[in-house]
C-alpha cells in the first residue's frame, strides 16, 4: 500500500505513511470483498468448494454473505433460466454500490449448452459483468484466480465511484 | 422447385434421413388367460377399447370421458394404487390429437399399466386428482407444456414455466430456441420493450467471436481499456509478469563471473 518506505526512526519518530486515497480505498475494497452466495445450478458446488475449508476463500478475506444488502460481488454460478432473470437483477439492484459481478462458468457466459427457449443466453443480458470465468464447471482454483483477477481491476479503479467508467449501459 | 416442409413441425430434424429405414416397433403381445393381467382386463369390461402387453405391461386404450372411471376401478378393484407418471404426446401433426397417458403401479402384485386416451386439440380432460394426489404436478405440468385443460383440477396454473409465459414448449409447433416472445422475455420483463434496441437479439451461434469487442472480452497477452475502439488496430503493451515471483535468471550471469 504505501508508496514510500518510511524510516520510524529517522523521520522524527512519527507512524506515517503516505499513500493516496484511492490506493487506500481500493486496498480496503479489493481485500474484504464479500460475495453474495447465488448457486444456481452445479456450478453452485465449485463455489461452495471454493468457500470451504480446502481452498479456503476467507484467507483473501472473500466471505460468502446471505444477503445482498451485505455484499459486494455477485458471483453468479449456474445456468441462468429466464424464470429467475427477473429475481437476479433484483438481487444485483438490492446489492450496494461498489458492486461488481462475477460470471461462472459457459451456462452463465452464453447459456452454454442450454441453446434453447428457456435459458437466458448469457447474464450479460441483464446484469453489467465484471469477469467472465469460462469453465464446464470451473474447478475452485479458477474461481480464486478469477476473484484475483477482480482485485487487480478494482485496484486499478478510482475511489470515486461516479469517475469509473463502468459497465451500467442497460439501468442505472 | 425446393422441397416442401412442413411448417407444424418445426422441431430440429434428423440431417440426413434413410429412406429404407423402418422404425423398429416394441412387439404387442395378446393377453393371455389366467393372468394377473387377465382379470385387470376382464375387470374393465367394455370401458377398454383395445388391451395388449408391451415388455411385460398391460397398455390400455380407452375413451377420454371415462378416464375417471377406468382409472378409479383400477385403483379400487385391481390394486393400482400408485400413478407413478401422467403426461401428454403431441401427435397434431399427424392426427389432429394428443395422446394422454396414465402409468399406474400395482405395488404389491410388482406389475404396472399404462392407459392411453386420445383427445382433440381443444378438447378437455377430467382430473384424476380425487383419485391420486400425485397427478397433481402431473396435470399441471402437462397444461403447462401442452395447453391441455384439466376440468374439476383444484388449482390448475402454470407450474414450470413462468405464469405470463405465452405458448406452451413442449409443442411440436414450438421453436426448441423460442419464438420472439420466449426470446425477448427477460428484456421485456425487467427493462421494458425500449431496451430491445439496446440490448439486441440473442447470441444463438455458439462461435461467434466480435474481434474488436472491446466490452466484453478482454485481449490476450496485453491491455486495452474498457470500450476503447479498436477497429483501427491495437496498441500493444508489454506483458507484465508478477515482479514478486519471477526470477530473472539473465541476471544470474553477473554471480558466475564473481565466483570465477
Amino acid at each position: 500500500m504505501a508508496q514510500h518506505q518510511v524510516n520510524y526512526a529517522s523521520s522524527a519518530g512519527l507512524p506515517i505513511a503516505l499513500t493516496s486515497v484511492d490506493k487506500l480505498v481500493n486496498w480496503g475494497r479489493s481485500n474484504s470483498l464479500w460475495p453474495l452466495t447465488y448457486g444456481l445450478a452445479c456450478c453452485a458446488i465449485e463455489m461452495m468448494a471454493t468457500g470451504a475449508g480446502r481452498y479456503d476463500f476467507d484467507r483473501m478475506g472473500t466471505i460468502f454473505r446471505a444477503s445482498p444488502r451485505q455484499a459486494d460481488v455477485m458471483i453468479l454460478a449456474g445456468t441462468l433460466s429466464k424464470k429467475h432473470s427477473e429475481f437476479a437483477r433484483r438481487l444485483y439492484d438490492q446489492m450496494t454500490e461498489p458492486k461488481w459481478v462475477i460470471s461462472m462458468g459457459s451456462c452463465a457466459n452464453t447459456g452454454g449448452m442450454f441453446n434453447t427457449y428457456a435459458t437466458v443466453q448469457g447474464v450479460d443480458r441483464i446484469i453489467p459483468v465484471d469477469i467472465y470465468l469460462p469453465g464446464c464447471a470451473p474447478r475452485p482454483e479458477t474461481l480464486q484466480y478469477a476473484l484475483m483477477m477482480l482485485q487487480k481491476k478494482i485496484r486499478r479503479e478510482s475511489a470515486d465511484m461516479k469517475k469509473n467508467k463502468k459497465q451500467n449501459l442497460r439501468l442505472v | 422447385m425446393r422441397k416442401y416442409t412442413p411448417k407444424d413441425n418445426v422441431q430440429a430434424k434428423a440431417y440426413y434421413t434413410d429412406r429404407f429405414w423402418v422404425a423398429p416397433r416394441v412387439p404387442r403381445e395378446e393377453v393371455e388367460a389366467a393372468t394377473h393381467f387377465a382379470k385387470v382386463v376382464a375387470a374393465l369390461g367394455s370401458l377398454a377399447k383395445e388391451t395388449y402387453i408391451e415388455i411385460g405391461q398391460l397398455v390400455i386404450h380407452i375413451n377420454a370421458g371415462e378416464n375417471f372411471q377406468v382409472l378409479k376401478t383400477l385403483k379400487e378393484q385391481c390394486g393400482y394404487t400408485q400413478c407413478s407418471e401422467q403426461s401428454a404426446v403431441d401427435y397434431l401433426a399427424k392426427d389432429g390429437e394428443f395422446e394422454l397417458f396414465y402409468q399406474l403401479l400395482n405395488i404389491h402384485e410388482a406389475k404396472r399399466v399404462r392407459v392411453v386416451c386420445r383427445i382433440k386439440k381443444d378438447e378437455a380432460i377430467e382430473s384424476i386428482v380425487p383419485l391420486f394426489k400425485s397427478a397433481n404436478f402431473a396435470e399441471r405440468e402437462m397444461f403447462d407444456m401442452f395447453g391441455i385443460k384439466v376440468n374439476n383440477h383444484p388449482f390448475l396454473k402454470r407450474i414450470i414455466m413462468p405464469d405470463d409465459w405465452e405458448g406452451h414448449p413442449l409443442l411440436k409447433t414450438y421453436p426448441l430456441q423460442g419464438d420472439e416472445f420466449a426470446s425477448w422475455y427477460e428484456v421485456d420483463k425487467i427493462f421494458g420493450k425500449e431496451y430491445r434496441d439496446i440490448i439486441g437479439p440473442e447470441n444463438r451461434d455458439p462461435a461467434r467471436i466480435d474481434r474488436y469487442d472491446t466490452k466484453r472480452f478482454s485481449r490476450i497477452g496485453y491491455e486495452v481499456p474498457f470500450g476503447a475502439d479498436i477497429s483501427k488496430g491495437e496498441t500493444k503493451q508489454p506483458i507484465e509478469y508478477s515482479e514478486t515471483f519471477m526470477t530473472n535468471y539473465n541476471k544470474s550471469s553477473k554471480q558466475l563471473d564473481e565466483r570465477k
